[in-house]
Parts: structure tokens; sequence; C-alpha cells
């Protein structure tokens, strides 16, 4: 499976990469914003998508917005892993259609229970 | 120059050529007052020498160095600190990656607890995204001083640019306001229930 990881902080990006990789996820892409994330979408085949919220230009639920708005992207499973831990984020990002959420700092466990989770329904 | 404007007065600011101007009409008005007006005017000019007043103090504060000095270096400083962190981050990844290695060239018990204890690491490095994100909110909150300070002696001192027009703001934009407090936060648990329930 392949997986794109967005967010706008480098060491966070590693951090998810090494998380995968002991979860046997090796075959991972990064990007560091909603439309750089969208174009590497638009122009590869991924299972996957694991973003942050808070980045710019574009912000992870409106990425969300785009995946589920494009015919080729919009079953895609999406996860979203953010600082962004009030009630009315995660029920904007459920009614955009978000696979599951993690409020960060999270744990190893907590990220192999909802990849785990929302391949399940993939 | 228009009538009744004194001599000179038309080289000065707005706000000080309609100054002049209205006390040289009420200078010439100043034998036909009613005892109402004569108190109007007495009010008018009180408050004319709390603008005045205003005026000097918001000059004494030395606004150009607020916004042009403290508040950059403030914003600096907090930059520095977030680059300083990302990389004693980076390099604590850089050691763990040399310990995953090691982890597969030992027995399986002592792999096991290294595999766990890196993990622990890896999870408590997302303190840097987190304090990151919370030094982020701290400049952008210096930065909206600094425009409010601007704005105000702007509203003071004449010449000052027109603020720029804001760009339009998602949803995704309006509700990214980053990490929480303790206690307004909601945990993974209720997010889960949340998500549930929905």
């Amino acid at each position: 499976m392949s997986v794109l990881i967005v967010d706008d902080y480098k060491t966070m990006l590693r951090i998810i990469r090494n998380l995968l990789k002991q979860l046997d996820i090796e075959n991972v892409e990064e990007a560091s914003d909603g439309e750089e994330a969208l174009s590497k979408l638009r122009a590869g085949n991924f299972g996957l998508v694991i973003s942050d919220w808070n980045m710019a230009p574009m912000t992870g639920l409106d990425l969300l917005k785009e995946v589920r708005a494009d015919p080729r992207l919009k079953h895609t499973p999406f996860i979203m892993i953010t600082a962004e831990s009030k009630t009315e984020n995660v029920v904007a990002a459920k009614q955009a259609g978000v696979s599951n959420y993690i409020v960060k700092p999270f744990n190893a466990e907590t990220l192999r229970e909802k990849i785990e989770k929302v391949m399940v329904h993939a | 120059m228009p009538d009744g404007i004194a001599p000179g007065a038309a080289d000065a600011p707005t706000s000080e050529r309609i100054e002049a101007a209205v006390r040289q009409v009420l200078g010439s008005m100043a034998g036909d007052l009613t005892a109402t007006e004569a108190a109007l005017l007495a009010e008018l000019e009180g408050l004319g020498r709390t603008v005045a007043r205003a005026k000097q103090e918001i000059a004494r504060l030395k606004v150009d160095d607020i916004t042009g000095s403290h508040i950059p270096s403030a914003t600096d400083e907090l930059d520095a600190i977030v680059d300083h962190t990302a990389q004693a981050t980076n390099e604590i990844l850089d050691c763990c990656e040399v310990l995953e290695t090691v982890s597969a060239r030992v027995g399986k018990a002592d792999a096991e607890a290294l595999q766990g204890a890196i993990t622990r690491i890896y999870e408590a490095c997302s303190f840097q995204d987190i304090t990151g994100q919370r030094i982020g909110k701290v400049v952008t909150a210096l930065k909206a001083i600094e425009a409010r300070v601007a704005d105000v002696t702007g509203n003071f001192l004449e010449g000052r640019a027109a603020p720029e027009p804001e760009a339009e703001v998602t949803e995704g934009r309006r509700l990214a306001e980053g990490p929480q407090l303790p206690g307004a936060a909601v945990s993974q648990a209720e997010i889960d229930r949340l998500l549930s329930e929905l």
C-alpha cells in the first residue's frame, strides 16, 4: 500500500514515516501542504492519506474536501492527525468525510489502530 | 489658499489645518456666543487639548521602535527557538534510526526492548510540532498587536499606509487554531466517541 503523509513540520513527517515503517508500511511519500498533496494524489495512486490540518496555503480540511470532491480520489481513506482538538474541528472533519481523526500528541498504538480500522472499511 | 485660513497653515498636515480653521472661526465668533455656546466651546477646547496630549504620548511611545524593532526581534527569537528544537529533534531521530539498525542485529528480547524505547522516543519527539505550533500562535498574536498599534497610531499620525485587505478565509483556515490549552482540548477517547455518534 502506498501512503501519502502531509505535514508542514519535517520532523513530524519523519516521525510518522518511522512509525509507519515499524508497522511494515514502507511505501510512503510526503507533502508539506494541501496543495502539494493534492497534486501528488492526482498524479499518483495512493491507498491512504494521513494529513495534518494546520498548513498553508491549503489546510488539511480543505485538502480533504478536494479529495472527496474528486471522482477518482473520493474513496481514498483519509486520516487527520492534528493538534486541532476542539469538538467543532472533529465535527467539521467528519462532515467533510474524514475516515478517522487522531489528536496530537499521539502514540504508535493509536496510529496502528486507526490505520487498521480505516483499511478494513476501504 | 482657502479664505480664512491662516498664512502657512496650508502646508501643515490636514488635521492641523482643520484645527486651525476651527479655532479661527470660533475666535471670530467669540463676541457673539451665548452661555451654552461658550460652554460648548470650552468643551471643544478641552477635547482638543486631550487629543493633543494623546498625540504627544503616542509620539513618546516610539511606536516605530515597537513595530520596527521590538516585535520583529521577538518574533525572530521565537522563530530561532523553533529552528533549534527542530535541529535537536532531527539529531534525536538520527540516533533512533541508528538504534533501529542496531536492533536488527541483536537478540529478539533486546531488539523488542530497543524497539519499544525507540517508539516512545518517536512519540515524544512530536513535542517539536506541538511547541512549534504554540510558538506560531504567539508570533501571530504579536503580529496582531503590531498591526493594532500601527492602526491606532495611524489614526493620529498621517501618511501611514492603509491596511491590506484580508484574504479569503476557508473553513479549514477559520477553524485552524492549533493546540488548545489543557482542559480546553477534547481527548482521543472523546474524539472516537464523537466520530462514532456523528
